[in-house]
């Protein structure tokens, strides 16, 4: 049996993974696809916290993260086309436009 | 037994997850984060919940990554791989990541309330693992609403992602001069 802790630390280690992809990568491409390893870290967590305490809710849980996800994964790529058409540069520096 | 699986996919979804964040080229990253994916669904069947390594390998794998790979194939991405980390903004990102990692290690470590969670349940091995028709009653029963409200959000997307990528009518010998350039 695998502690829980084995679980939290790899999700842990994901997480910030993903996390310095979102803030050191300059290709907007790589910051979603480091969104997407943050969010699964998340789900690790989550089920293993529901498995060590036999509790379905987890995995609920999860279920709605990976909708969501995949909404929000449709809407990014969506917004990604247009942006790519109208300003012709992947990268996030180029994008701040909106700062005052 | 467990224990090394749990070794070698955890190894093996950390060193992926790493390629995802240096690897130059972005279908290289696609094709890591697919590898990662995979070995996150298999940690969920070490979980005891193979539905959810189902639905990760489907939505993830079969979806969002094959999404990513269309977009990338569809974009330019040879001219755009000269930097690939931010130089300036470099250092207070590198500080603030190294914080957050060091710290959640850090709690994760020294909790003591993780430890005595730990020995206060010990895990039964006599209790069957929870089947998929009591997670499908308590998802269409206790959690339908949510259910309902999840699926008009991915229509919602759905319509979204087409009227965001489809090109503006009045400029589209434009666009596709562009695309096919």
């Amino acid at each position: 049996m695998i502690p829980l802790s084995w679980y939290l630390i790899l999700g842990a280690i994901l997480f910030a993974t993903g996390a310095a992809g979102v803030l050191l990568r300059r290709n907007v491409l790589i910051v979603l696809m480091s969104l997407e390893l943050m969010l699964n870290s998340v789900n690790i967590n989550l089920l293993a916290f529901g498995h060590q305490m036999q509790d379905l809710r987890g995995q609920i849980m999860a279920i709605f993260i990976i909708a969501i996800t995949a909404a929000e994964v449709a809407v990014a790529l969506g917004i990604l086309v247009a942006l790519l058409r109208n300003k012709h540069t992947l990268e996030v520096d180029d994008l701040t436009i909106m700062k005052g | 037994m467990e224990e090394e699986f749990f070794l070698l996919l955890a190894v093996v979804a950390t060193a992926t997850g790493l390629l995802v964040v240096v690897a130059k080229n972005p279908i290289h990253s696609a094709l890591a984060l697919v590898a990662c994916f995979v070995q996150v669904a298999a940690l969920f069947i070490l979980l005891g919940s193979p539905f959810l390594a189902v639905i990760q390998i489907f939505v993830y794998v079969g979806a969002v990554m094959v999404l990513f790979l269309f977009v990338i194939m569809m974009l330019d991405v040879q001219k755009e791989a000269k930097t690939r980390f931010l130089t300036p903004g470099a250092v207070p990102s590198l500080i603030v990541l190294l914080l957050l990692a060091g710290e959640m290690l850090f709690l994760l470590l020294q909790s003591d309330r993780l430890q005595t969670f730990r020995a206060a349940s010990p895990p039964d091995q006599t209790q069957t693992p929870a089947d998929i028709s009591e997670l499908s009653l308590l998802l269409f029963q206790d959690y339908l609403l949510p259910f309902e409200v999840a699926s008009v959000i991915l229509l919602v997307a759905l319509v979204g992602a087409v009227v965001l990528a489809q090109a503006d009518p009045e400029d589209n010998t434009h666009t596709s001069g562009e695309e096919a350039k």
